[in-house]
């Protein structure tokens, strides 16, 4: 259980968590220094992927930087793409047709399922369980299989364009996408019953790994961390982008902090995101999916711009300082998993190691996006 | 977007001696003690205080420039507003010769208000207060900035290498950075 240390020896030892480790899910390391099973001290170690994408960003003219976004999250790309554009459309007022908006939506929610279901997978496998991660995978094959029929790759997605879109959806990808609702909504269900009330699994995670709200906001935690903390908190319905206001759909919070909470929190958000694609797909409209009237060479004016998007992870937002040419002045990414993760050294104190290591698959980390 | 309520509130947060300047464009002089650090004066520099920004156009709705002294009381009223923290990181003005730190804070509830603080400083001698006493997430952000930027955050705990290896001297977002 966690709480505070219960016998305290003199002696303490420091373990080396990563930066290969499978618990970290990439190349992260936590330096903890233990007594015994629990953490005295911890220390976040990053960058060992660090790629400088933001000193990319400036080499490089907007366009150019586009598929960088999506090697920040190789789970739930279309999400930074998706920013990304945005931004460039704030700064430079480009308008986007209708019909793009609702594809983005779509496409950006059937990514966010697809990101869910890998760490739910890989989430219940770090505590043990084998078998929901080849049902999850199974489920996400789906959604892989119909993103890459229009984007044309299966995870690292440059599918937006400034604008619109790069492709437009055909009647294969709408008959698959309604065909997949009802398959994953079944598939909610049989994960609900064979995880949810494990008693093993409750265990591990039950009033395990507090992360209180005032905790969040010091450390600017975002995404299901937050909403497991009981705070209402979703930049589609606090800051609406996109066309998400035409959506009906609600944000699902929980009190309890702990670690099943934040699992609740994204199987609940599955059925949301479902419940978006249900929508968006029954308001398609028809159109083109470019504008008419685009700038050949994008050149926002000068300023400073911030755009706010909702990943799978969280609050992700990009800032763009503009000099006025073709390349950004500065071109800062927030990543909300750095956020999250910044949390960890503080929230682990005093717990026992195992239950730091469910706390951390809790957060739902994916490294080269905190790394950048 | 954002509630008047709350927009009129940080208005008030930041009082005297900063005027409350309407339109981006208009530049209205800082009172006295505002000015007394002297930038370099070639393009008007933007003057210290708060502007309303519009958020459809900029994506944050307050806009607030201060001293690097000025940083930490800022911090606080903002943090007794319940804003958490979204991000911190730098820009270099090569051309001024000055290097600006900005602060984006931002609320869970329903009344979006971004805020973001911007400070400058001379290239030379960048140095700002740490605010991660107040926000303990501070912390990685600082250090991230100090990596790229060189911006020494004084009174950092740990203000050593967090993305670029520990035995970097070089900061890579400099405008005269060459690899």
């Amino acid at each position: 259980m966690s709480g505070p240390i219960q016998i305290r020896s003199d002696e303490t030892f420091t373990l080396n968590v990563g930066p290969q480790h499978p618990a970290t899910h990439g190349v992260l390391r936590v330096k903890m220094q233990m007594d015994g099973e629990y953490i005295v001290k911890a220390e976040t170690v990053l960058g060992y992927i660090h790629r400088m994408h933001e000193l990319m960003g400036e080499n490089r003219t907007y366009p150019q930087v586009l598929p960088n976004l999506s090697r920040l999250d190789y789970l739930g790309a279309l999400g930074y793409t998706h920013g990304h554009v945005l931004a460039v459309e704030r700064a430079a007022g480009i308008e986007v047709p209708e019909r793009a908006e609702y594809i983005r939506a779509i496409t950006v929610e059937l990514n966010r399922v697809a990101s869910h279901l890998f760490w739910f997978g890989a989430f219940v496998m770090d505590l043990g369980g084998f078998t929901p991660l080849m049902y999850a995978i199974q489920d996400r094959e789906h959604i892989l299989d119909m993103l890459e029929a229009v984007t044309g790759s299966r995870l690292t997605y440059c599918y937006y364009r400034f604008g619109g879109l790069y492709n437009d959806v055909d009647d294969d990808f709408i008959a698959a996408a309604r065909a997949f609702l009802p398959r994953m909504r079944k598939s909610l269900k049989k994960y609900d019953a064979l995880v949810t009330g494990n008693i093993i699994f409750r265990k591990r995670l039950e009033d395990i790994g507090p992360i209180s709200a005032e905790m969040c906001r010091k450390y600017g935690a975002t995404g299901p961390v937050a909403r497991g903390a009981g705070i209402d908190f979703d930049v589609r319905k606090n800051e609406p982008y996109s066309v998400y206001p035409e959506f009906d759909f609600d944000v699902p919070v929980y009190h309890e902090c702990d670690s099943l909470a934040r699992y609740k929190v994204r199987m609940d958000e599955m059925e949301q995101s479902l419940r978006i694609i249900e929508q968006g797909l029954d308001k398609l409209p028809d159109g083109p999916i470019m504008p008419k009237k685009k700038p050949k060479l994008i050149k926002p004016p000068k300023g400073d711009y911030y755009q706010a998007v909702e990943t799978a992870r969280g609050s992700f937002g990009i800032r763009i300082v503009s000099d006025g040419t073709k390349n950004a002045y500065r071109f800062k990414l927030r990543s909300p998993t750095y956020s999250n993760m910044s949390l960890f050294d503080e929230a682990c104190e005093g717990m026992m190691i195992m239950d730091a290591l469910a706390m951390m698959g809790s957060l739902d980390l994916v490294i080269p996006e905190i790394d950048r | 977007m954002t509630n008047d309520t709350v927009k009129q509130a940080l208005r008030d947060l930041f009082p005297d001696p900063e005027p409350v300047v309407e339109e981006p464009v208009a530049e209205a002089p800082a009172e006295g003690e505002e000015e007394k650090k002297p930038a370099k004066k070639k393009e008007e520099p933007r003057p210290n205080g708060v502007i309303e920004r519009d958020h459809a156009e900029h994506g944050y709705d307050i806009d607030v420039q201060c001293e690097p002294g000025e940083l930490l009381a800022a911090v606080m009223i903002i943090d007794k507003a319940g804003f958490f923290l979204e991000s911190i990181t730098g820009v270099d003005w090569i051309k001024e010769d000055q290097l600006e730190s900005v602060y984006d804070f931002s609320r869970y509830d329903f009344d979006t208000c971004r805020v973001v603080i911007r400070t400058r400083t001379p290239r030379s001698e960048p140095n700002i207060p740490t605010i991660s006493k107040i926000y303990p997430g501070a912390s990685w952000h600082e250090r991230e900035t100090h990596d790229f930027f060189g911006i020494k955050f004084e009174g950092h705990p740990h203000l050593i290498p967090l993305l670029l290896p520990e035995d970097a001297d070089f900061h890579p977002l400099l405008k005269d950075f060459k690899p």
